[in-house]
């Protein structure tokens, strides 16, 4: 009861110096947030998590992307020549690649240094002694410079490759790395599809505080209209609570997101350590954190406004 | 300062609550409004106060035809007009003072004239000692003084009462009645719709009579004839 009476208070108070100071009028709506905590909070609480949510799924791509490019460096080609090619023109090619300086190693691997690790690996070395000719190419691997070569020149550069008169075929390990950028572009489509469901979710949570509020002092609106209130005058302070709602959660999302990266980064920084990798956990930027603040403000307000428009011309004296 | 030019008022639901109704009164004048239960008083005081629109006819405020008043213009019409209701219509968590106040703030009366005037109103209907309480803490009588309080407060040049007395023993509906005469004597337009009779009677004002919705007394002229 003594909640409901001070949330009151404030309503009239903002009524009071509605119009001369916006001003005035953001620091009561603001206050009545406040003077209600438990209501509130809830409300923002789950607001945040709305905006939070999208924000984390931005991290992970953002990362998982990140991730991608600096795998590259496990990337090898492996150019199998023809049968007719020979060793010196085999040497030839290994000092054209190693000319072009886009590559970290590259290595020949002959027709007899091949069966030999078939005959290790294979398990099948004593029957290959019943062959009277060895049937494995030459091969040429090429390890790519990360730093060089982006990921996505990778495809035309094995096609270029192949090209050369005395490579029969190549192949590139990095069908996975293909599939995984595919998967993170469908992931990115799902995250911004369900961005937009959460955004609009958080129009409606906003609407309806806001509904609420006014269906509360439905007999107040009434009687303040009575005695001469313009619509903008009691939309106002009803459009700062909206606008208080939706910035506070965007501060407390962005604080969960911060919170939530820098848990997550500890543990990957050790991991990155171990394994000598140079990744980095990336969290949210100033910008993209104002970003999300803005962008929970402009939700609140717009929600509010819709909430507002509807409900208030609902409200007439009788 | 009020006309009612043949003004009909059909409600949703088909009941005609007015009936060709046709009046003026007169700037500084005062009047009351009266009949059986139902027969249209609150209706006819809702048409000038825009909480109603005519079904057919004209509502003539100031010379202005405001049946064709758009919704945006309605709250600075309703400025002009103090209101005072039966249930009184306070905020009952607000003190007396905020109550009174409330039109001043709406209409952007600057901070500092405020104290000053709500003041000056409460001391016309004697209540300047019970500004700080809430008005559940009042008697009924000085509910209805808070409600005439908040009517006067932004001096209109128009006062519509609907049943200002209506739960007032007769002691306390006199000292009512003999606030809107005092108000009535500084020029302000006083409209009362009243079922007291013996009161009416003897205040000596002009009278309109309703019934079902058609006038069968009227002591005010029909028109303006310019
Ligand atoms: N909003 C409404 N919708 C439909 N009918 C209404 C509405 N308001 C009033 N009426 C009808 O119009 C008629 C006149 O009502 P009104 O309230 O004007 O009477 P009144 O003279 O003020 O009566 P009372 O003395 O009881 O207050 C009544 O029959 C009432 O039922
Ligand atoms: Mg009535």
């Amino acid at each position: 009861m003594a909640g409901a009476t001070a949330h009151k208070v404030s309503f009239l108070d903002r009524f009071k110096m509605a119009l001369f100071l916006h001003k005035k009028n953001s620091t009561d709506s603001l206050l009545s947030i406040l003077k209600q905590p438990t209501n509130s909070l809830l409300t923002i609480m789950v607001l945040a998590i709305a905006l939070a949510l999208p924000g984390i799924f931005y991290i992970m791509t953002n990362n998982a992307k990140a991730l991608s490019s600096n795998w590259e460096s496990t990337m090898a080609i492996s150019l199998y020549l023809e049968e007719s090619a020979g060793q010196q023109q085999a040497q030839e090619l290994v000092g054209q690649l190693l000319a072009q300086d886009k590559f970290q190693s590259v290595s020949l691997t002959s027709k007899e240094q091949a069966l030999e690790e078939f005959k290790k690996y294979s398990g099948i070395g004593d029957s290959l002694e019943m062959l009277t000719e060895n049937p494995l190419p030459m091969v040429i691997n090429v390890v790519p410079d990360e730093a060089k070569v982006a990921l996505s020149e990778l495809q035309p550069l094995v096609e270029s490759l192949e090209k050369n008169p005395i490579v029969d075929s190549s192949s590139l390990d990095a069908e996975w790395i293909n599939r995984y950028q595919e998967i993170l572009k469908i992931s990115e489509k799902i995250g911004s599809f369900i961005s937009l469901l959460l955004a609009i979710g958080v129009l409606l949570i906003v609407g309806n505080t806001i509904r609420l509020a006014i269906l509360n002092r439905r007999e107040e609106i009434q009687v303040i209209k009575l005695v001469g209130a313009t619509d903008a005058f009691i939309r106002r302070p009803f459009l700062y609570t909206g606008l208080w709602y939706g910035l506070m959660a965007g501060v407390i999302a962005a604080l969960m997101i911060s919170i939530l990266s820098n848990l997550v980064a500890s543990s990957t920084g050790r991991l990155a350590e171990l394994y000598q990798s140079q990744y980095q956990l990336l969290g949210l930027s100033l910008s993209q954190t104002f970003t999300l603040v803005g962008i929970g403000a402009l939700l609140g307000l717009f929600g509010s406004w819709i909430s507002v428009r509807k409900h208030l011309k609902e409200i007439q004296p009788t | 300062m009020i006309e009612f030019h043949q003004v009909f008022k059909r409600y949703e639901g088909g009941h005609e609550a007015l009936k060709g109704v046709s009046f003026a009164l007169k700037n500084g004048e005062m009047a009351f409004l009266t009949g059986h239960s139902g027969a249209g008083k609150s209706t006819l005081l809702k048409l000038i106060a825009l909480m109603e629109r005519p079904t057919r006819g004209q509502v003539i405020l100031d010379g202005q035809n405001i049946s064709q008043a758009k919704d945006r213009q309605i709250p600075f019409h309703r400025r002009k007009i103090g209101m005072i209701f039966q249930d009184h219509r306070l905020l009952y968590d607000r003190s007396v003072y905020d109550n009174v106040a409330l039109p001043l703030v709406i209409a952007g009366v600057a901070d500092r004239d405020i104290p000053k005037r709500v003041r000056a109103a409460l001391d016309k209907v004697g209540l300047l000692t019970k500004e700080k309480q809430l008005p559940i803490q009042l008697s009924g009588g000085e509910q209805q003084r808070v409600g005439i309080a908040r009517a006067v407060v932004n001096k209109p040049p128009l006062l519509l009462a609907d049943e200002p007395t209506g739960n007032l023993d007769p002691e306390l509906s006199a000292e009512i009645m003999s606030l809107f005469e005092q108000f009535n004597q500084v020029g302000v337009s006083v409209l009362i719709a009243s079922h007291d009779l013996g009161l009416i009677a003897r205040l000596k004002h002009p009278v309109i009579t309703l019934k079902d919705g058609q006038t069968i007394r009227n002591d005010l002229i029909e028109e303006v004839h310019s």
